[in-house]
């Protein structure tokens, strides 16, 4: 029934050890929102589950849909059904995003996607090359929408991008994560890192945790985590009664 | 210059080895070769001769404003189909235009080197493709030298002319079938784009693992004249060296060279010199080379003599294995004040983030490096007919191109 369970993780680059023992376990149908201050180690954590190979995995393991998948390539867990919106993509020159999406999924209906996300006027542009903050981020969704993992990384989806599009968005993060279904016929899962929270407004999400030095200082109702965080900061979080 | 000045000076330079490129012998070639098959229509050619072209990117039954063939020593077609081109194989044209003895041998000297005086020494062939005045098209002349037999030293002499106020485009694919074990091509050509003509010029080469290029070609752009010129090389090839030379001439000339390199092999010494010699004048050389095996010399010189001339070279290169080597020299000559003229030179690998990018797709790392050394090589050109463009883009993007094997 667990689609991810993380175990005693503890990874490092270079000599700064950035995660320390953390645990984290997501069913099939549900997605979870992180929250934590800069530097906390969120985006490490999402690049070490997608496989991204510059960190060095000193202890614990990664499981996906039952397999062990910590020494997996990128690749290969990509096609396993894990995909991610990074929180800063890179550009590629020279590649069209419509032939992208063909090349993420031959049977993807580009424009239908394209247009789903307002972007068909990106369509012959090079990937991510001189897109705007909020472009990147619509870019992402396109590229996930192609690719349809079963479980899906948004790393700040929201950051950066104007109100209208935040709706646009969070609806995307519905489809992707079939909120559209009935809970219990959900099969796909995500986890979504966000600082303000706004886009919780145009997406359902299930549980919340707030991350802290490197592990999960607190867990539970995504609305009233937030409401904690700006009631008392993420230190008032530390211990909180919030049911793990 | 008289006829037999130029062979005189020829004769004299036999032996003199070039600037740059490795030394080829010359004695180790052939010269005379099976006269090939003179035919009506470009329809009638040979079908492996078509389907090499094709593999040039030139369609030769496509839509076009005319084309010629070369066949080893022999120019089997020559064919306008436009009113405003003049196609002409060189010994005809030489014959019947007294004229031409002002434009013969004044952008290449004869005595440059030894491979222009062994062209000196041969009989005439190549082409002469000639723009009248104010007459534009956007169909390009295709043209194809083919060099069908091994051993064999080919040579040829272009001369193109673009009068005032014309457009003109030429695509010339230079091909050795697979069964051609060994083989030297010897081209020395000459463009003169007259006031206000516009020109491109893009040549593929498409040569075997033992065959040997010297290309030498000299340009001259008078007043308002713009050449974009395209040069493409992505197959393996034993020794090429070739560095065109262009002269901007009159006010407001402009000149644009983009090349592209996939080097697997061999010794590749590519480059374009151009020479800022009036006011308002403009020059830009881009180079994109991905090499995976042998050694890859992109040479690019500007020289600004003017004020107000402006110049940009940009040479990237990718080096994909440790048995490649890139070596990247961009050379900027400022005789003047006022000059704008800069350079912008990189040697490096594929960006990891970009792999890493690409693989949380789903894409296998052989697969991403091939969609990136893809990417890096789709050159922007500017200049060219929409099909022309399209037709470049289908060859830079071939599957066939990838990472170190
Ligand atoms: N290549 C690296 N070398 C050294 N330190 C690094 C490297 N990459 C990340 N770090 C450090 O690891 C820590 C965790 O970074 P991470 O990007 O995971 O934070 P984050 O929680 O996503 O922060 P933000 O909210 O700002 O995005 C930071 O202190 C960061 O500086
Ligand atoms: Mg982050």
């Amino acid at each position: 029934m667990w689609l991810l369970e993380i175990e005693d993780l503890s990874v490092s680059i270079g000599s700064k050890q950035v995660l320390k023992n953390f645990n984290l376990r997501i069913s099939r149908g549900e997605t979870h929102v992180l929250f934590g201050p800069n530097g906390t180690g969120k985006t490490t954590l999402l690049n070490v589950i997608a496989g991204i190979p510059r960190y060095v995995i000193d202890g614990g393991r990664i499981v996906f849909k039952g397999e062990d998948i910590t020494h997996m390539s990128m690749d290969e867990r990509a096609r396993l059904g894990i995909g991610m919106a990074f929180q800063r993509p890179p550009a590629i020159r020279g590649l069209r995003l419509r032939d992208l999406i063909k090349i993420i999924n031959p049977k993807a209906d580009a424009m239908a996607i394209l247009k789903k996300m307002d972007f068909e006027a990106f369509a012959d542009r090079d990937v991510n090359r001189g897109f705007s903050g909020g472009e990147v981020k619509r870019s992402e969704m396109v590229q996930l929408l192609a690719q349809q993992p079963d479980f899906v990384m948004l790393d700040e989806p929201d950051s950066g991008v104007d109100l209208e599009n935040i709706k646009l968005i969070g609806e995307a993060i519905n489809t992707l994560t079939q909120k559209d279904q009935r809970p219990s016929q959900r099969t796909k899962s995500g986890v979504i890192i966000t600082h303000f929270g706004h886009i919780l407004d145009y997406m359902k999400a299930d549980r919340a945790h707030v991350m802290l030095g490197g592990s999960i200082v607190c867990s539970g109702n995504p609305g009233e985590i937030l409401e904690q965080i700006k009631k008392s900061g993420y230190e008032g979080c530390v211990g909180c009664t919030c049911p793990v | 210059m008289h006829v037999s000045g130029i062979e005189d000076k020829a004769r004299k330079a036999r032996d003199k080895k070039a600037l740059y490129g490795t030394d080829v012998d010359l004695e180790s070639y052939e010269s005379e070769a099976k006269p090939q098959v003179i035919v009506a229509n470009a329809e009638d050619l040979p079908s492996v001769v078509k389907k090499a072209a094709m593999d040039v990117g030139v369609k030769l039954d496509g839509e076009s404003s005319g084309s010629f063939v070369q066949m080893d020593q022999t120019p089997v077609i020559a064919k306008s189909l436009y009113e405003g081109v003049e196609i002409m194989d060189m010994a005809s044209a030489l014959e019947k235009y007294d004229f031409l003895q002002d434009y013969w041998w004044k952008l290449v000297a004869p005595d440059a080197d030894k491979y222009t005086a062994e062209v000196a020494a041969a009989p005439p062939a190549g082409y002469f493709i000639r723009a009248k005045k104010g007459m534009k098209t956007v169909f390009p002349v295709k043209s194809c030298l083919y060099l069908g037999s091994s051993n064999l030293n080919q040579r040829v002499h272009n001369v193109i002319i673009a009068e005032e106020g014309s457009e003109l485009h030429v695509i010339t694919g230079c091909t050795t079938p697979a069964h051609v074990q060994r083989g030297l091509h010897v081209g020395v050509s000459e463009f003169f784009i007259q006031k206000n003509a516009k020109v491109s010029f893009t040549m593929v080469h498409s040569w075997g693992k033992e065959v040997e290029v010297r290309p030498r070609t000299g340009i001259t752009i008078a007043e308002g004249g713009s050449l974009s010129n395209n040069y493409i090389l992505l197959k393996p090839v034993k020794t090429i060296q070739t560095f065109p030379t262009a002269t901007l001439a009159g006010r407001g000339a402009v000149a644009s060279f983009n090349t592209v390199i996939y080097a697997t092999m061999g010794n590749i010494d590519v480059g374009s010199n151009v020479n800022l010699n009036a006011p308002e004048t403009s020059a830009e050389s881009i180079s994109r080379v991905v090499c995976v095996g042998g050694e890859v010399i992109a040479r690019g010189r500007m020289t600004g003599r003017v004020p107000g001339a402006r110049a940009h070279l940009e040479c990237v290169g990718l080096l994909l294995s440790d048995k490649g080597r890139i070596y990247s020299i961009p050379e900027l000559d400022g005789q003047s004040r006022d000059l704008d003229m800069s350079h912008e030179a990189a040697v490096g690998r594929i960006s990891e983030e970009e792999l890493e990018y690409l693989m949380s797709r789903g894409l296998s790392s052989e697969e991403a490096t091939s969609v990136i050394v893809r990417g890096f090589l789709d050159v922007e050109i500017k200049g060219l007919p929409d099909d022309l463009k399209q037709e470049i883009k289908n060859i830079t993007q071939r599957e066939d191109l990838k990472g170190a094997p």
